[in-house]
């Protein structure tokens, strides 16, 4: 007699290919595997045909020949003459650099407000609900447009800023005034800022490809060699507290490795700030800053700062009450009880939230489409693909270059994420 | 002896005392006041500054408030009226613009002759949600459909519509009221018929095209019926679809063709490009939140799958979407489909940008339910394979029901993140509210210069739409908590 865990042998039918579970999923996958390659196959020779019609080629050439537009806002050298492969990184940095300044106010701002609305202060605690509720719910082009308007059409015009002769004798203060100790003008053409100079600067090294400004690496050598150095510092006096259990003193040591040597160096190299100043019907000197940037920047970082407060909020709140208790009864301070108990738990909660966060504002700062600034999409998927046709090279690379920031920018938050993830054991 | 001391003790009372109030400071506002706004010195500097914000605000935008100016031609007309009011220098709102332009936030370019659609479709829109939003519930149902009643007996003869076409709405919404009444399970056939309609109503064109299109599920059912006797459920299945996609392709434009020159009946065909203003925004939004959704469970489940290729191409399709910008994405759909279909096909660009806003928010979704999917203990799918249950029935009864229940406040805002992204379109060349329009009456000579006000305007709206769904979830969420904590 048969077991009733025989399976019966010789007998396969067709039918089993569906009704089996034992090859179901396979039959379901090869299904999906084939249509998905008919899928496939289907837009490559659409997308051939299409091409052949309209008798272009598939080809990144384009970007090596001369772009002859220009960019607003650079941070490496450009011109019109660059090609459109230069181009293209100048609108990278452009798009990196507002993500950059974005995610930094933002996690200030929205910690601050994810905080203050926690308070026991009930106005306080109001406020930030109304803060957050209006900037949640309200589209964030909104919020670009609205910002980039205010700056452009409500600021003094330059020559507003100007002190005649008569006003000088008539004791009459001019139009506008410059602010934070006369350094920074607001105009509707632009905010200037100070912009650091060096007499002694240590020049740009011509690497052919691309030029390296050497003062800015160096300072960054510096930097990160203080930090290195301070951390090594840190290391022996702990290694010293657990061997012989006192802590040597490294305050002023600290603070020496630290900031002396940048300030040796800046001080060695001439560093001055050069201020803005009116000359004739404009500002000259310093840095202009467009108003598509601050308009971006000021914008992303409001609306993203309402929800990584939710975040936080609910980072915090998720935190047990019986922690800060137990705390308190081992007799932590409370601002102890803060950084020992409560926040290494709620970082936890808080981070893989604010990751996509990082990653919305990245993403979000495409929107520059909407006050012309020139980013990424501004300058490849804009200029550069209007002028040369190439819709489809340019969509496919724009797109696979956001991928590829969004995949960098949660690999490292995920690295961050794990090392400060609960250690199950 | 304690007892005794009251009577043979003078000095000690004999009475209880009355009860005093306590003190001034630990009661009523005071009390309050001291323990929510200071009782700190920190919490005092901060009541102090949210005050002086407060005041700021007030102090600034209420004077503009009060001087608003609700009839004038243009902004010169409206300052003014407000120099001539307020004096010099005073600031004041010119909702004129609005008064003058409502249309066009509402509408875009939609003819006025026929706004009467748009507004019975918005009607007969909540009027089909009611039955999902409160599954059930007569007397929420009554409520929302005799709002409808009255937003539809209102607006719609403000908008001078066509005798038979109010006669039938008001016909079809008291029929509703009616039914709510007596089998509310029922209004759901409404909703299913509903995106038939609101699809005539908004495009219009022949009466024909959209009940032609609906018979291909008709034909879908019944070639599922007939067949599944015979050759099994799934192999009927698939024939359905079959049948329903031949249906579509070789059938539909014949037929519908046919019975239009037999009885032609339809109305007033409107391009897509003059669709605009919320109206736009709310199209897409809807269509987008109502396909999205099952999209998105779908590529949740591929994503939990066991099967290697269902899940590798779920996780690409998901990772893919969530790496790129949704504006890349309404390019491809305005620049790049012309390169992915055949030659010489060309499609309407509010429905290649419906295409892309969904699968925008499918893959968003689909996170959001795998987190809940995750979140399930793993008891439940045993319990439900233990049952002897398929893979469909235990999803269907087991795991979805709890896994969308945990996921319904990052549902909805994902919902509401899609609702506020409709704006993105004005990029693809469409008139959304935000951009679109408000752009069109800045370049007016008549308005220009003017932005605070129809930023408030299209800000308020989205507020109001954003805010009610988010509450909504909140309701949602309170009527299916089943725990008890």
């Amino acid at each position: 007699m048969a077991m009733a865990t025989d399976v019966p042998k010789d007998s396969f039918r067709l039918s089993m290919l569906i009704y089996d579970t034992r090859y179901r999923s396979y039959t379901i996958q090869i299904v999906v595997l084939v249509l998905f390659a008919m899928a496939v196959a289907w837009l490559l020779n659409n997308t051939a045909q299409n091409l052949a019609a309209r008798g272009k080629e598939f080809d990144f050439t384009f970007l090596w020949q001369r772009a002859g537009y220009d960019i607003g806002q650079q941070l490496i050298p450009y011109t019109n003459d660059s090609n459109h492969f230069r181009a293209l990184l100048v609108g990278l940095l452009n798009t990196l650099a507002v993500a950059f300044w974005g995610c930094i106010f933002a996690t200030i701002l929205g910690v601050t407000i994810g905080v203050l609305r926690l308070s026991r202060n009930w106005l306080i605690g109001r406020l930030m609900t109304v803060y957050v509720e209006l900037f949640r719910n309200i589209p964030l082009l909104l919020w670009i447009l609205l910002t980039y308007v205010i700056l452009s059409e409500t600021t003094p015009q330059p020559r507003d800023f100007r002190v005649t002769d008569e006003m000088a004798a008539a004791g009459e203060a001019p139009a506008a005034s410059m602010m934070i100790f006369d350094t920074v003008a607001v105009t509707n053409r632009g905010t200037n800022i100070p912009a650091p100079l060096f007499e002694r600067g240590l020049g740009t090294l011509d690497l052919g490809f691309m030029s390296l400004n050497l003062t800015f690496w160096a300072i960054l050598a510096v930097v990160v060699g203080s930090i290195w150095a301070n951390r090594r510092l840190l290391a022996a006096a702990r290694a010293q507290q657990e061997a012989t259990g006192d802590r040597p003193v490294t305050w002023w040591k600290s603070i020496l490795i630290l900031f002396a040597p940048v300030i040796v160096m800046l001080v060695a190299m001439g560093f001055h700030l050069e201020i803005p100043e009116l000359r004739g019907f404009n500002f000259a000197g310093g840095i202009l800053v467009a108003h598509s940037f601050t308009a971006l920047t000021v914008a992303l970082s409001l609306y993203t700062a309402a929800f990584i407060a939710e975040i936080v909020r609910a980072g915090i709140l998720a935190i047990s009450r019986g922690q800060s208790e137990a705390a308190f009864a081992l007799g932590l301070r409370p601002n102890r009880t803060m950084n020992l108990i409560i926040l290494p738990q709620a970082l936890r909660v808080i981070i893989p939230p604010l990751i996509s966060q990082y990653l919305n504002l990245t993403k979000n700062t495409s929107l520059g489409i909407a006050v012309s600034y020139l980013d990424l999409r501004g300058t490849l998927g804009g200029i550069t693909l209007n002028q040369t046709g190439r819709e489809l090279e340019c969509m496919l690379l724009m797109m696979l270059i956001y991928l590829t920031i969004s995949l960098i920018i949660s690999a490292v938050m995920n690295m961050y994420n794990k090392s400060v993830q609960l250690k199950a054991r | 002896m304690s007892e005794t001391h009251a009577q043979t003790v003078s000095f000690v009372r004999d009475t209880m005392l009355p009860p005093t109030p306590p003190p001034m400071g630990e009661r009523g506002a005071v009390k309050w006041m001291r323990e929510n706004l200071f009782s700190t010195p920190l919490n005092v500097a901060l009541t102090l500054l949210g005050l002086l914000s407060i005041y700021a605000l007030i102090s600034a935008a209420l004077p503009w408030w009060l001087n608003s100016v609700w009839v004038a031609e243009s902004l010169s007309e409206c300052r003014e009226i407000v120099a001539a009011s307020a004096g010099e220098g005073a600031t004041g709102a010119c909702w004129a613009m609005i008064r003058e332009r409502w249309h066009q936030f509402l509408f875009g370019f939609y003819p006025p002759a026929e706004w009467w659609r748009p507004i019975l479709a918005l009607g007969l829109l909540l009027a089909a949600l009611a039955p999902v939003l409160f599954a059930g519930q007569k007397r929420n149902l009554t409520v929302v459909l005799g709002a409808v009643a009255i937003y539809l007996l209102v607006t719609l003869s403000l908008a001078a519509t066509p005798g038979t076409a109010f006669g039938l709405a008001m016909v079809l919404i008291l029929g509703m009221l009616g039914l709510a009444q007596v089998q509310p399970g029922k209004l759901l056939w409404f909703t299913v018929l509903y995106p038939a309609l609101c699809f005539w109503l908004l495009w219009g064109g022949s009466i024909w095209s959209p009940i032609v299109a609906m018979a291909g599920f008709g034909v879908l059912y019944a070639v599922f019926r007939l067949a599944s006797p015979f050759i099994g459920l799934a192999p009927a299945a698939g024939a359905g679809v079959v049948a329903a996609v031949l249906w579509w392709l070789y059938i539909d434009i014949p037929v519908v063709n046919a019975l239009q020159i037999a009885m032609p009946f339809g109305l007033q065909s409107i391009n897509s490009d003059q669709f605009g203003g919320f109206l736009l925004a709310i199209v897409i939004g809807v269509t987008g939140i109502t396909f999205s959704l099952p999209i998105g469970i779908l590529l949740a489940l591929g994503r939990q799958s066991d099967m290697l290729i269902v899940k590798t191409l779920s996780v690409g399709f998901i990772e893919f979407v969530r790496g790129v910008p949704l504006i890349t994405l309404l390019f491809t759909a305005s620049l790049l489909l012309q390169y992915f279909l055949p030659p010489g096909t060309n499609f309407d660009i509010i429905l290649r940008v419906i295409i892309l806003v969904t699968f925008f928010a499918a893959a968003y979704l689909a996170e959001v339910i795998r987190g809940g999917l995750a979140a399930l203990p793993r008891g439940q799918y045993e319990a439900a394979d233990a049952l002897g249950l398929d893979y469909w029935r235990a999803q269907r009864l087991i795991i979805l029901p709890q896994a969308l229940k945990v996921s319904i406040p990052a549902i909805v805002s994902t919902f509401i993140g899609l609702f506020k992204d409709t704006t993105l379109v004005a990029f693809v060349g469409l008139m959304d509210p935000l951009k679109g329009v408000t752009q069109i009456v800045r370049a007016d000579i008549d308005w220009k210069g003017i932005y605070w006000e129809p930023y408030i305007f299209v800000g308020a709206i989205f507020f109001i739409i954003c805010f009610g769904m988010s509450r909504y979830s909140m309701y949602l969420e309170q009527k299916l908590k089943t725990d008890h904590r």
